[in-house]
């Protein structure tokens, strides 16, 4: 494995932990006191009972994704460490975007809503509130063309990911 | 039968063999005091919470078992913070309680709470608020059991008064279920071969030893891999006395190791640093490439290749690359290598590594560890020299933090294992009183001298009193200089002699106050009190403070200036 990669490098990872209060702020508090970055982080409860799953996307070489993994495992509520580098894996993240739906661009809204199989949720006079789940590639995209229209706010949930299973 | 949350406490404790308590009472924690007198425990009282866990601290260094300490909420927990991050820089096993408002009214603001687990979360190794006495027995368990196995450290428990007041039935779990838990202890033997196949071929070969070989207690093994490879040793600051520096001649005079390097680093010797940076294979030992002992991190070993034993995973390959990693037990790991290099001895290996050790030679002769004796006043290096000459073997040394430190790291000659107690992680003035009263308690007959200055035993010198209340007779040795010296240093250094707020020329009269402690007080003021003053303090069975007046501006040397390699070394 070569040791250099560029900065900056977006990684997913995946930590299965025991449900212990504070382990999600072992897990941030790591990051945040080794200086680390976090792009998105979620958490939620696994079909495990006591065991969540946090997913979270860092920035860095590969010597620090190392250190990373490595100071993850250490952590005592830490039940494992799913480093994708390696492996196949799929990755969502659900958006909801609340856009501007005056008269004239509803049609348009609901034609970018369709092309992204996106749902409109909620409907008032003014706004359309969507929501829209795929990877990092197809939230930009559906972000990029509501915004020529107007995007008011906008919630992320951050990505959720799993290796692949094996096909052989 | 139901037992409350105090007598469970104790209970645990009894089937965890803990022996002593350091601790100071307080509202959140007197359920547990009240209880105290039922059972056989020691405690010892304290005279401010740093000094209690410095003092578990200092006691599981010098033992190897688990440091102990209880106190109580808000104040009494947040003293205790300086000594728990001591402990986890030095991977020191400790347990420290401490009391906690009543459940409901966690979060409420209450009188004296404080997130103490919050605040400590990044300075233990793990930590507990335990919200249900049917917890407690589990947790205590899982706590001495974290706190010793693997890479040990402090871990904390913190105590809410409801939980403590509660009854429930007692079980100690027989095991210990930490699904995320499972240190590697056991090295890969893959790795060992890869080792050796290294370490045979290497014509100049260097063994740096950190604190891991004493934590794991392999320092027969490392000399005898040393002796086999005729490999030469140098230490880190907390790898001191995992290696004989001296070995007894028929004579019965004491002389440098053939193989000891010294410590290497900012205050390492000449011969250590050169044979580091020259060297083709570097092998570590539970030592972790601290800033200290690598200086510019580019620069550091050029020539070598690198194999690294180390227990924690996150220690390989943080600071330095490392080509052989091997992750597991120092002990483990050496006992496997050295089998390895006893089936298959080097061949003519006194020819092989003749060139490589007469180098080292010549490093040594060329630049001793030295000191100029001029003028009137005293050396400080002189007393150390001079207490290593009077102490016995077994005696225990702590310092304080500075130039006192790096001068016992330089002049006192550690031969065994846990004999020297320092804080060398996180560099905490107060460390060194405390500590050895910690260790005086574990060895009652056994010298325990903290080599102090001036500046680092006025933090927590309060703890006098303790040492005189509990019959601890520890010898502080103050080398006073009237300065906050390594501070001083380094201003004449690198801050061009702008010597701001680091002259303590208004100082106690640490003999009157030794006096007044109740302890004895002795000053030396020239070189030839020294003996004198050190033979009657290390006959007298009660503490003694002697107050050494060394000469101001003495330096420790030499010295690596913050980013340089290490071979670029400031000399006498
Ligand atoms: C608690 C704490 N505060 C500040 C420092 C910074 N510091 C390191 S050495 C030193 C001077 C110590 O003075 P003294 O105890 O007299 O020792 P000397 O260097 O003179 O031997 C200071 C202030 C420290 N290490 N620990
Ligand atoms: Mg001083």
């Amino acid at each position: 494995m070569s040791m250099t990669r560029p900065n900056g490098l977006k990684h997913t990872i995946g930590v299965l932990v025991e449900n212990q209060p504070g382990v999600l702020s072992r897990v941030a508090g790591l990051f945040s006191g080794r200086g680390f970055n976090i792009e998105s982080l979620t958490v939620a409860e696994t079909n495990e009972p006591g065991l969540s799953r946090i997913t979270l996307v860092t920035t860095g070489d590969q010597h620090i994704l190392e250190q990373i993994i490595k100071q993850l495992n250490k952590l005592v509520n830490v039940i494992k460490v799913f480093d994708f580098r390696d492996t196949e894996f799929v990755e969502r993240e659900m958006a909801l975007i609340k856009v501007r739906a005056e008269q004239h661009t509803r049609a348009e809204v609901l034609r970018i809503v369709d092309i992204f199989r996106a749902k409109v949720v909620d409907v008032s006079p003014h706004f359309y509130t969507i929501e829209v789940t795929g990877d990092d590639g197809k939230i930009q995209a559906i972000l990029e063309l509501l915004g020529q229209i107007g995007i008011v706010e906008v919630a992320r949930t951050g990505k959720a990911a799993l290796a692949r299973a094996k096909k052989h | 039968m139901k037992l409350t949350g105090a007598q469970i406490f104790f209970e645990c404790l009894k089937k965890e063999g803990v022996e002593v308590i350091f601790g100071f009472p307080g509202g959140a924690v007197l359920d547990i005091y009240h209880e105290m007198p039922n059972h056989p425990i020691r405690h010892i009282l304290v005279r401010h919470e740093q000094g209690a866990a410095h003092m578990a601290d200092g006691y599981a260094r010098a033992t190897g078992k688990v440091g102990v300490c209880l106190v109580t909420s808000g104040p009494g927990a947040t003293n205790t913070v300086t000594g728990i991050a001591t402990a986890y820089m030095d991977s020191v096993p400790m347990v420290i309680f401490t009391g906690q408002v009543p459940t409901p009214l966690i979060g409420n603001d209450a009188f004296q709470e404080v997130d103490i687990v919050g605040i400590t979360r990044p300075c233990t190794k793990h930590n507990y608020l335990v919200k249900d006495v049917n917890d407690l027995a589990r947790i205590i368990r899982e706590a001495f059991y974290l706190a010793r196995t693997g890479r040990p450290g402090p871990v904390l428990v913190d105590l809410p008064k409801d939980v403590i007041q509660a009854s429930t039935e007692f079980r100690y779990p027989k095991a210990v279920h930490l699904r995320g838990y499972r240190p590697t202890v056991e090295p890969h033997q893959g790795q060992i071969h890869r080792a050796w196949e290294l370490l045979k071929t290497a014509k100049r070969p260097v063994l740096y030893a950190g604190g891991g070989v004493i934590i794991s207690s392999a320092h027969k093994e490392l000399l005898r891999l040393a002796e086999m490879l005729q490999a030469p040793v140098t230490t880190t600051l907390m790898g001191l006395g995992g290696f004989p520096a001296v070995i007894k001649k028929e004579n019965g005079e004491r002389v440098l190791h053939p193989l000891w390097l010294g410590m290497l680093g900012m205050h390492g010797t000449f011969r250590a640093n050169m044979a580091v940076q020259n060297c083709d294979v570097l092998f570590a030992i539970g030592a972790r490439f601290d800033d200290r002992v690598t200086g510019k991190i580019s620069g550091f070993a050029p020539k070598a290749k690198i194999i690294h034993i180390d227990v924690d995973p996150t220690s390989i390959s943080k600071n330095v690359l490392v080509d052989i990693p091997i992750v597991g037990d120092c002990k483990k790991a050496l006992q496997r290598l050295n089998e390895l290099v006893e089936k298959e001895p080097i061949e003519n290996l006194e020819e092989i590594r003749f060139p490589w050790l007469d180098q080292i030679r010549q490093w040594r002769e060329t630049y001793p560890l030295a000191y100029k004796q001029e003028g009137e006043g005293i050396k400080p290096q002189y007393v150390v020299e001079k207490i290593f000459e009077l102490a016995s073997e077994d005696a225990i040394i702590t310092t304080e933090v500075g130039q006192n430190q790096m001068w016992t790291a330089q002049y006192f000659h550690f031969t065994r294992p846990r004999t020297l107690l320092t804080s060398g992680g996180l560099g905490t003035m107060g460390y060194g009183l405390p500590a050895a009263i910690g260790a005086q308690v574990a060895f009652p007959d056994r010298l325990v001298i903290d080599v102090a200055g001036d500046g680092s035993i006025q933090m927590n010198i309060q703890e006098m009193m303790t040492a005189v209340c509990n019959d601890l007779p520890v010898k502080i040795a103050i080398l006073n200089n009237r300065f906050l010296g390594m501070v001083r240093q380094w201003q004449e250094l690198f801050y061009n002699k702008n010597y701001c707020a680091t002259c303590l020329d208004a100082s106690p009269d640490f003999v009157k106050l030794a006096d007044a402690y109740g302890a004895v007080g002795l000053r030396a003021t020239k070189p030839e009190d020294v003996e004198p003053v050190l033979r009657e303090a290390f006959s007298t069975r009660r503490p003694v403070m002697m107050d050494f007046w060394v000469n101001p501006e003495e330096g420790v040397y030499p010295m690596v200036p913050a980013g340089k390699e290490i071979s670029e070394m400031l000399l006498v």
